[in-house]
């Protein structure tokens, strides 16, 4: 019996590799300068919906909402064994926070023909580990959250293995349902060199366009979108075109998207600004170590 | 979503396993009576389970007015359609302004499931909620939950308010919150409602659960010798066991030495791992991360070894040690030894 997977992967900055070129002279940080990676528990999940296309057969769909540049985390989804990918772009997602988020890509897989909805736990831009639960909440689907080991799917029951942070639980669930699955789930496949070759010329109805328009420098607006038209048939022909899909497509309510949509509002970003404290420079010595040592016992910080 | 209510209380969701009430939620209870007192409303903690009744008494000694008990069969064992949908028709019916809940894996896979249903807003793993107003253009908004968190690889502390969805939600890591002081005079009132709950709201089977003792107890002791990447390997992560060993504490790390395996990860400390106090907390090789101090830098005394002076872990530091760590580990060890 095979099953559909949707996965929903986000590309984020790389926060591990923040350095001084990244940060704004206001303190804040320019997401520009930072490199765009594939969140690393999205691949996880990724892996999952791999393994059980191998194991059971099915579609594996990767879906991303973010700007038309996270186009690359769906190429990659695809040189690792993704089926298909959407792309989920509009100006009107901008400012979403996690609630907004959720709504919005709970539109798009429900134009999708599903049965396991697979995320990452949680992005590294944020940490929050929201959007599972909440995208589950409104698919109206249960939710199989930290899973780090599938152990069984059979006739549309799945078991699972999930962290409970000081243990774990093994659990069943009817399909439809969402997992967010952990990095100790799996080691997550390399791009296979044969897909690789193939897919990177996967491209998004926007970069189409912007392509024409950087080889036909003269082209009129009617001639760039004539020949945009034709390579998107050309490559949707050949399984090469990204999906581009908009609010409007998913027919997304836009009070719940956006900056309107968002509950939470940022009230204040500071940078972080620490505070020296009185403190005393210990020369790396012995005799500075056993003095500091010796003070800590007379204070009776050292028992 | 309920509307805009400042009259509403502030409430704390009482995590309890197996009957027994798990320390976040009576953290918490101590920072929503400050938020509470503050806004001159009442706090009251959300109890939900089966056969608990004993448990209410605790909570109001630690700072709750009113206990509000959800018992049921069904809520014997925890699951987030069950546990959030009493959660919400009990929201709907009393309109709290406030609502917080522990970042524990059960809190994490509970609250984004109500704030989805209920369409209010959610911020992950505050550091500090307090009070205060927000300005925009046209409009004064009085006395928000500012719910403050360390984001963006903790390199900007961000301030969330939600001044027009509410109630205001917020999760809060264990061990953030220090445990309040008891108070066994306070009054106890408990509003017990009813539950309606079907089959279907369950729609996990738990087959199975294994719990395991955490390795290391951060939060009780009394000092804490924590390693970072900056340490370099596995091998040479035995330096903060010794160190540890030496000192009578335990050993913690950084997110980054966990994620590089250099040891497991109930020993991580700062915001996504264990808040710690101690009266010594010894950093060695790490930068300092905001991330990392938020869950050190209360610590009463800081010793910061790293080879970098720049490091922001000096900025925190009582004692600060630019050096090899190779070297002053094994100095430290000696001049211990040679002590007590």
């Amino acid at each position: 019996m095979a099953y559909n997977c949707v996965v929903l992967i986000k590309q984020v900055p790389d926060t591990k590799r923040i350095t001084g070129e990244a940060m704004n002279d206001d303190g804040t940080v320019n997401r520009g300068a930072l490199p765009a990676i594939f969140n690393p528990e999205d691949l996880n999940a990724l892996e999952l919906a791999l393994e059980i296309k191998d194991k059971f057969g099915g579609k594996v769909t990767a879906i991303a909402m973010g700007l038309p540049a996270a186009s690359t985390v769906l190429r990659e989804a695809l040189y690792r064994g993704a089926d298909e990918a959407i792309l989920v772009t509009d100006r009107r997602c901008a400012a979403s926070d996690t609630l907004a988020t959720s709504y919005i890509l709970s539109c798009a897989v429900k134009k999708l023909d599903y049965d396991i909805v697979l995320c990452g736990r949680q992005a590294i831009d944020g940490d929050t580990a929201q959007v599972g639960p909440q995208l589950a909440e409104k698919l109206n689907i249960p939710q199989i959250t930290y899973v780090e080991e599938l152990i069984s799917l059979e006739k549309n029951v799945i078991t699972a293995k999930r962290n409970i942070g000081n243990g774990w639980q093994e659990v069943k669930c009817k399909l439809p349902v969402l997992l967010t699955v952990i990095d100790e789930a799996n080691e997550p496949r390399v791009s296979v060199a044969k897909r690789l070759m193939k897919y990177k010329k996967a491209r998004t109805p926007v970069e189409i366009q912007m392509q024409i328009k950087n080889d036909n420098p003269g082209a009129s607006e009617d001639e760039i979108e004539q020949l945009a038209a034709m390579k998107t048939k050309e490559l949707e022909e050949k399984g090469l075109l990204v999906k581009q899909w908009d609010l409007d497509y998913i027919k997304a309510d836009l009070q719940w998207c956006g900056r309107d949509g968002s509950p939470t509002k940022v009230h204040r970003i500071q940078s972080v600004v620490l505070t020296a404290r009185e403190s005393k420079t210990i020369e790396p010595s012995e005799n500075g170590i056993a003095d500091m040592i010796h003070e800590l016992i007379s204070d009776k910080t050292i028992s | 979503m309920i509307s805009v209510n400042p009259k509403g209380e502030v409430w704390v969701f009482a995590e309890q396993h197996e009957g027994k009430l798990e320390d976040i939620g009576l953290e918490l209870l101590g920072r929503a009576r400050t938020l509470g007192d503050q806004l001159g409303v009442k706090v009251g903690a959300v109890l939900i389970g089966d056969e608990i009744k004993g448990l209410t008494e605790k909570l109001c000694h630690y700072g709750a007015d009113k206990v509000y008990i959800l018992e049921h069969p069904l809520l014997e064992h925890y699951q987030a359609n069950s546990y959030g949908k009493v959660i919400y028709d009990l929201v709907h019916k009393y309109e709290p302004q406030i609502m917080i809940y522990g970042a524990s894996p059960c809190g994490r896979d509970l609250a984004p499931r109500v704030a989805s249903a209920i369409k209010a807003g959610l911020t992950a793993d505050c550091t500090d909620l307090q009070i205060g107003d927000h300005e925009t253009k046209d409009k004064v908004y009085k006395n928000l939950l500012l719910q403050i968190r360390p984001a963006f690889g903790g390199n900007i502390i961000a301030t969330i308010i939600n001044y027009d969805r509410w109630p205001q939600m917020a999760t809060v890591r264990e061990g953030v919150m220090p445990m309040p002081e008891a108070m066994t005079a306070r009054k106890h009132e408990v509003i017990t409602e009813k539950v309606h709950l079907t089959n279907d709201d369950l729609p996990l089977e738990i087959l199975n659960e294994h719990k395991r003792e955490k390795k290391v107890n951060l939060k009780a002791s009394r000092i804490v010798v924590s390693g970072g990447a900056g340490v370099g390997s596995k091998e040479n992560f035995r330096l903060i066991w010794d160190l540890a060993n030496a000192l009578g504490g335990a050993p913690g790390a950084t997110r980054a030495a966990v994620d590089l395996g250099f040891i497991d990860r109930d020993h991580q400390v700062g915001q996504t791992g264990t808040t710690v106090r101690p009266s010594l907390y010894i950093a060695i090789g790490i930068s300092g991360a905001i991330q990392h101090q938020a869950g050190m830098s209360d610590s009463q005394k800081i010793i910061a070894i790293n080879n970098d002076p720049q490091a922001p872990i000096f900025d925190v530091a009582h004692y600060k040690i630019v050096g090899d760590l190779n070297e002053i580990v094994p100095k430290m060890i000696k001049a211990i030894k040679a002590r007590v």
